[in-house]
């Protein structure tokens, strides 16, 4: 077996992206599923591939070109959200086939760099530079920091939105900070796992939480705690054995999900 | 410590003023004009869509006031901000069942507010949290799931997140709707008892009278379109004296 991988730089380096990665996603992770908004995970990947592309198009840091628009898509989502609030999955929707459409329209017009942008469609995290740890670290910092400034007004808004708009507190402005630091993740993650299983790092492992956690906190931890396993196993088990990254884990989080499930003997009640 | 002047004694805590409210172009609420004056029981009555609701979002300031004016203790409700004066307890099915939070968890976070921004969980909050649950007698209760919970448990456990501030004014939307009767009756028992004896303003959206009409009466004090607003008034005091006094006890 080939260890020494491992020890590689490379691979040191996936490693602290991906445990940054594996803090950042679950944490904002909960606040999205518990509010029902899964799949906005998946909606700005698509959107920030588009950034990437076109960052490779007119070779801007495509990662950072990607952030750009993620932020982007997460507002225009948000706005949609409002327009049509009966129907608030339309927004989703509609902002997912618009991210997609860009994309593959900067794919066309810059035929050559189709296999890079592959990269971020998967994952690539053996690619890391230090520039990208650098996002990665920055993006952990601020999620972390906000996150635990406003832990308490986050657990009343995903509670029950009503009850915090009745306590003053500025609804407005909190549903903003989760939608900006959505996108933060949702653009670094990508990096890691790949657009195309972002989602996956935001909401399995939150979904494994919900079938053991009885309070917030605990949710909150067993969610990190879950996403971090995946990650660091899955990244030694992908490393050793030659296999993708970004599905390794994903898989892993899948297989941690299923065992939970027959543990706990069915759904939750 | 909260102290009351003696002209305050039947100060108005909400003043609805002239107020209409239209939803695409149907006019849902218009020219209500109504008063809750302090210690007051109130109970707006309606059947489905006739406004009543939309009455109470507005009280609340989860809905905009489009023509009138709302005043919360003697402010413009644009401009006001001691929520944590006001306590609501929610519509039983306004949260998801599966939510991972225990029972306090929820009393507790009654007491986030805008003024509990950038602050941390004190050792008082604490405290406060522990009496909460223990005068609504769940504290048995108090690290389950709020979910596992039965209905009645659940609606006592919101309404002490709504008393751990000790509010001055109690708003409860609709509070017993999906409970059995049996369960009804003793919270509209507990909630009346606290009325009786305790310094605070109730405001309760209801469709229907059957389970309060012994306690306010059958006749409305005031009809709008299809709301009906009944009043109960504090009950055995006489005077401003007599209140200001109760007042400082109750809060001493």
């Amino acid at each position: 077996m080939p260890l020494e991988i491992l020890f590689s730089d490379f691979f040191q380096r996936a490693l602290v992206g991906g445990i940054l990665i594996g803090l950042t996603a679950p944490l904002i992770g909960i606040f999205l599923v518990l509010r029902r908004l899964s799949m906005i995970g998946d909606t700005i990947a698509h959107v920030t591939i588009a950034g990437v592309a076109l960052g490779f198009l007119i070779e801007v840091y495509p990662l950072g070109a990607g952030l750009v628009f993620a932020v982007l898509a997460s507002f225009a989502i948000e706005k949609l959200r409002k327009a049509y609030k009966s129907y608030a999955e339309l927004s989703i929707a509609i902002i997912m086939s618009g991210g997609v459409a860009l994309a593959s329209l900067f794919f066309t017009l810059g035929m050559g760099y189709n296999t890079d942008v592959m990269s971020y469609l998967f994952g690539s995290i053996y690619t890391l530079d230090t520039t990208d740890l650098y996002v990665v670290g920055g993006v952990t910092v601020i999620v972390v920091l906000v996150i635990s400034l406003f832990f308490k007004e986050f657990f009343v808004l995903s509670f029950e939105e009503d009850a915090a708009s009745v306590s003053g507190l500025p609804v407005k402005l909190l549903n903003m900070l989760i939608t900006i630091l959505t996108a933060l993740v949702v653009s670094t993650a990508i990096k890691i796992v790949g657009a195309l299983l972002v989602s996956a790092l935001l909401t399995i492992p939150v979904a494994i939480s919900l079938l053991i956690a009885r309070s917030f906190k605990t949710s909150v931890i067993l969610s990190v705690v879950f996403a971090e396993t995946a990650v660091v196993i899955g990244l030694m088990v992908a490393g050793i054995w030659n296999l993708a990254p970004g599905a390794t884990i994903v898989l892993l989080l899948i297989a941690m999900l299923v065992i939970t499930m027959i543990g706990k003997k069915g759904l939750p009640n | 410590m909260k102290s009351l002047t003696a002209q305050d004694c039947h100060q108005n805590i909400i003043e609805i003023d002239n107020v209409s409210f239209s939803y695409r172009n149907q006019k849902v609420l218009s020219d209500v004009n109504f008063a809750v004056k302090e210690r007051d029981f109130v109970g707006i009555i309606g059947s489905n869509g006739a406004g009543k609701s939309t009455l109470m979002k507005m009280i609340v300031g989860l809905l905009p006031t489009e023509k009138g004016n709302i005043n919360l203790f003697g402010q413009p409700i644009g401009k006001f901000k001691d929520w944590e004066r006001i306590g609501y307890v929610p519509q039983k099915n306004n949260f998801n069942p599966l939510f991972p939070a225990t029972v306090r968890e929820v009393v507790l976070s009654g007491m986030y507010n805008n003024k509990s921004l950038f602050r941390r969980v004190s050792r008082a909050m604490q405290q406060q949290c522990d009496d909460a649950l223990e005068v609504m007698r769940i504290q048995d209760i108090a690290n389950k799931r709020i979910g596992e919970l039965s209905g009645g448990q659940q609606q006592r456990a919101f309404l002490a997140r709504a008393l751990i501030n000790h509010p001055d004014l109690l708003v409860l939307d609709e509070p017993t709707v999906g409970i059995d009767a049996q369960t009804q009756a003793s919270f509209f028992e507990l909630i009346t008892h606290m009325h009786a004896h305790h310094h605070m303003t109730f405001l309760m959206v209801s469709h229907d009278l059957d389970m309060i009409e012994g306690y306010l009466g059958t006749t409305p004090k005031q009809k709008n379109g299809n709301i009906q607003f009944f009043v109960r008034h504090s009950h055995d005091l006489q005077n401003c004296d007599e209140r200001n006094l109760e007042h400082s006890l109750s809060y001493s």
